[in-house]
């Protein structure tokens, strides 16, 4: 099914404040009148709902709508912005004059005609809130918790959230671009406490997609997301102090790939490029990895939680290479920056919400398979860490230094995995930490949908992924010395 | 320009106004058959600028509504929001709260915060300051905060912007039980990131300054050459070996250890035993040197408040006296699920200050003697059920009190409650901008992975 989301943006947000294209050429002409290069319009209606159970009762709910307008004007390098939490004629019109300030002087820019994005289908322009009674969600989030408790008498703590999103947007830009999305967002997670001899662990996992609520019940995701969460628990309560110092770490496949997010991806971001302040920095057609490793952000995967038909300037999105076999090939691009550096945007401009302006953001970045068996590949360490399950990350763009923290790892001794060690943060320097991958496992897995990226001070949904690498040589910041 | 400064800095609505909207909020509720509910309205504006390269770089004017309210049947409860103030919204958004209501489980310790508690007299805490900026007066003072960064030392050769922000928002709380209270606060700071280059390579760092009022913001100089400071004394950052040393924490991370510290005594954390500081009232968790106090009613505090965000009124208190930990920080749903009284913290706490010792920043280094003073910390690696911690590390090398050289690429890594027992010193450099105010914390060990 290609449904018309333009059309259905259209419905949601213009129509009940009885705004028309002319009243979107009208804002549009306010902001150029004012000798500006171009600037665009950007709609938005977000209904967002989440339920959350713990001590075995749902005892809390919440449902949120948001919406809203925000005027950008843009002049060379410069960016005026403002916004309305009201979709009416006047607050447009304040807005874009607010905004227009920006440009004392500057271009002679003309309202380009529109030109409607070509309809894309990467996931169903559904409203996940209503594909599960309420009846059916609590029913849902009491299920998971039998099913955690009954894994293990250890488990002492069960806490289950069931969220969802749907996100419509429209957007109008005077380059004539003119685009409509509606995007589902939709996630269950899944966190419990185990507790022996007087020691306390806690595990985690989670899921979720642009997809309805159905998908959790299918294959039995949801009860596997808590029989995971006891076993990550139960696999910490035995973990012993980490080691600490640089060696070898074998890398697990699928959420692992937050390396690449940090390491890789931020510092190919083309705001940071344009103004020369990553590490990767003018550095296109270099080598900065083995070549065993491709590593790509994929803005088309049906369902994904980091999937968008088009981003926020109405770009449609795609498939870019970052880096193949082992040269940096491009950066991530919005329009601003594009144009700045002439090169095309990549449908890379993502904003959280109306109310920020857009950013080149990743979508769903992940290094692609290679030949080796895993097995084999943890067989070739003597001595080292095997990391599987990760919390969060963050990188420094400008020296290039990045962590990721472990939240399951284990000890590989004589190309065996022994014992579980305790959560530990691992630190590497993005524009070398792939010239140190010697293996690459067949096993490529994408996250299960959790992954939240933040920047400068914005919250978008992505998703990462890899398949089991190896890496020559980390720092694992355990306390063992 | 003139229509968009005008746009800036029109004043916040009436707060008879939101006032009159929480009041229909909770006649709705009523109406709609809760038997109580709480109501909060908010609305904000601000302007923010950015100059980059001695350009600007953006424009932003924020403005932003907000309607949020919790229904209770008896002891079940639902929570819904909106942006949008009118009488159909309000009536939506209060049907949506009771449907989710009428399939949420009764709790017994739900419902609003007890009355005898509800804040009656509402001091005036001086938080509301406004900055008639406009963009003109917000450009040049990003300019001047850059350029006084930019033109430090050859060295700093790039630049994240300078920038200036101003914020002025009104916030009224009210509940079934009769309390309505609000005030307006603002908020300014400057901001300033740039990049020191040479031979070696790139370092980037940051300075910044905030207040409730702008005359007490440090000057725009000032913050672009404490920000050029701080990237050039990166250069030439080497690596270290892995090993257990002594570690200072600077200021402005110290408030993070102590923010550590606050999380892990929250009642959520406690009644679902997800916390490393589990019965530990009345006991030693620090040295005895350690005291930690609240003070919720300092004029122009960054935390400041006269009561918390379900209304209870907040009081001068000692979190941790002499070492020993002498109270939680809960709201009255976790005080009712822990058989305890709230402590006026629903929202957060309220000005901790952390009692300075005698030292300052060159006799703490002194104490190091040698060991690792840390500056920077990256990622998120605190794990508040088992208070197992690591993190990635930025500073410097110091052996014999002197400083020798710049390191980075490291971790350290320690458990939380040997790291706040381990405190060896206090510093008296207090870094007083946020709702943590602490010096420096010298650490007695931690272990440090690196080469």
């Amino acid at each position: 099914m290609t449904a018309d989301t333009l059309a259905l943006a259209c419905q949601q947000l213009l129509v009940p404040a009885g705004l028309g294209e002319d009243d979107l050429h009208r804002a549009l002409s306010c902001l150029l009148g004012h000798a500006v290069d171009g600037g665009d319009l950007y709609f938005q209606l977000r209904r967002a709902e989440s339920w959350s159970l713990e001590d075995g009762q749902v005892k809390d709910a919440s449902h949120a709508i948001q919406q809203g307008v925000g005027v950008r004007a843009i002049s060379g390098e410069k960016t005026g912005f403002a916004y309305s939490d009201e979709i009416v004629l006047p607050a447009l019109l304040e807005a874009a004059t607010a905004a227009r300030a920006i440009a004392r002087h500057g271009g002679d820019s003309r309202l380009q005609v529109w030109q409607a994005t070509q309809r894309l289908a990467r996931y169903q322009p559904l409203d996940p809130l209503v594909t599960l009674s309420a009846e059916a969600k609590v029913r849902l989030l009491e299920r998971l918790d039998a099913e955690a408790r009954r894994q293990d008498p250890r488990v002492t703590q069960v806490m289950v959230s069931l969220a969802a999103t749907q996100d419509t947007m429209l957007v109008a830009g005077s380059d004539g671009a003119l685009a409509g999305d509606v995007r589902p967002l939709a996630r269950l997670n899944v966190t419990v406490i185990v507790e022996h001899a007087g020691r306390r662990e806690q595990g985690s996992a989670g899921g979720g997609g642009r997809i309805g609520y159905g998908w959790f019940l299918d294959e039995d995701r949801a009860l596997g997301y808590a029989r995971e969460a006891v076993r990550l628990a139960l696999v910490n309560l035995d973990a012993v102090p980490a080691p600490a110092g640089t060696m070898t770490v074998v890398l697990g496949p699928g959420w692992p790939g937050i390396l690449l997010h940090e390491a890789i991806g931020h510092g190919l971001e083309g705001d940071f490029n344009r103004k020369g302040t990553s590490a990767f920095s003018g550095r296109i057609g270099e080598r900065v990895a083995t070549p065993l490793c491709t590593v790509v952000d994929d803005g088309t995967l049906a369902d994904r939680r980091g999937s968008l038909n088009v981003d926020d300037e109405g770009t449609p999105t795609q498939c870019t290479t970052l880096i193949e076999r082992g040269v940096l090939k491009g950066y991530l691009q919005d329009k601003l920056n594009a144009r700045l550096m002439n090169v095309a945007p990549t449908g890379n401009g993502r904003r959280e919400s109306y109310a920020h302006l857009p950013l080149p953001r990743m979508t769903n970045t992940y290094l692609l398979a290679g030949d080796h068996d895993p097995a084999e590949i943890i067989a070739s360490v003597e001595r080292g860490l095997y990391a599987v399950n990760f919390g969060g990350g963050q990188v420094d763009i400008t020296s290039g230094k990045f962590v990721f923290s472990a939240s399951e790892a284990y000890l590989i001794e004589n190309g065996r995995v022994t014992c579980p060690v305790k959560g530990a943060t691992l630190i590497g320097n993005g524009p070398d930490v792939l010239t140190k991958v010697s293996m690459v496992g067949s096993d490529l897995q994408l996250d299960a949908g959790v992954g939240t990226c933040g920047k400068d001070g914005q919250s978008v949904p992505v998703g990462v992924g890899q398949p089991t690498l190896k890496v020559e040589a980390l720092t694992v910041g355990g306390t063992q010395t | 320009m003139s229509e968009a400064i005008i746009h800036a800095t029109a004043p916040l609505p009436a707060r008879e106004q939101l006032e009159t909207l929480v009041a229909d909020i909770l006649a709705e509720a009523r109406i709609q058959g809760a038997t109580s509910a709480e109501a909060a309205v908010s609305f904000s504006r601000a302007l923010s600028v950015t100059v980059r390269l001695g350009e600007v770089e953006t424009l932003e004017y924020h403005r932003q509504r907000g309607l949020g309210v919790t229904v209770y049947f008896g002891q079940t409860r639902g929570s819904a929001s909106t942006a949008d103030w009118r009488p159909e919204a309000i009536r939506d958004t209060v049907r949506s709260a009771c449907a989710i209501a009428r399939h949420t489980a009764a709790d017994p310790c739900a419902g609003l915060a007890d009355p005898d508690r509800l804040a009656r007299e509402f001091p005036d805490l001086d938080l509301y300051h406004p900055w008639p900026l406009s963009a003109e007066e917000g450009i040049e003072l990003a300019r001047e905060c850059e350029a006084a960064a930019l033109t430090l030392d050859p060295r700093i050769r790039n630049s994240e912007g300078g920038s200036v922000s101003s914020h002025a928002g009104l916030v009224i709380y009210g509940n079934s039980h009769g309390f309505c209270g609000g005030y307006p606060t603002t908020r300014h700071s400057l901001n300033c990131s740039v990049i020191a280059q040479d031979d070696g390579g790139m370092q980037r760092n940051h300075w910044y300054a905030v207040a409730r009022d702008r005359n007490e913001l440090e000057t725009p100089v000032a913050v672009g050459r404490e920000a050029a400071r701080r990237a050039l004394r990166r250069l030439g950052s080497r690596r270290l070996e892995t090993r257990q040393v002594p570690v200072l924490f600077a200021p402005e991370l110290a408030r993070g250890l102590i923010g550590h510290f606050v999380a892990a005594i929250r009642g959520g954390a406690l009644y679902r035993k997800a916390s490393f500081l589990l019965d530990r009232l009345g006991a030693p968790v620090f040295p005895p040197f350690v005291t930690i106090r609240e003070r919720p009613h300092l004029p122009r505090g960054l935390a400041s408040a006269p009561f918390d965000s379900e209304g209870v009124a907040t009081a001068d208190r000692d979190l941790v006296g002499e070492g020993v930990l002498q109270g939680y920080v809960l709201d009255s749903y976790s005080a009712r699920r822990l058989g305890m009284a709230t402590t006026g913290n629903a929202g957060g706490t309220h000005n901790l200050i952390v009692e300075p010792g005698p030292f300052g920043h060159e006799e703490l280094l002194r104490q190091l003697d040698t060991g690792l003073w840390v500056t920077e910390l990256l990622g998120h690696g605190v794990n508040l059920v088992t208070g197992d911690y690591s993190r990635g590390a930025a500073g410097f090398w110091v052996e014999k009190g002197e400083i020798r050289f710049p390191v980075h690429e490291i971790t350290i890594a320690g458990h939380l409650a040997d790291m706040f027992q381990g405190i060896a010193v206090v510093g008296n450099d207090v870094d007083a901008r946020g709702g943590i105010r602490c010096g420096s914390l010298l650490l007695e060990r931690m272990t440090v992975a690196g080469e």
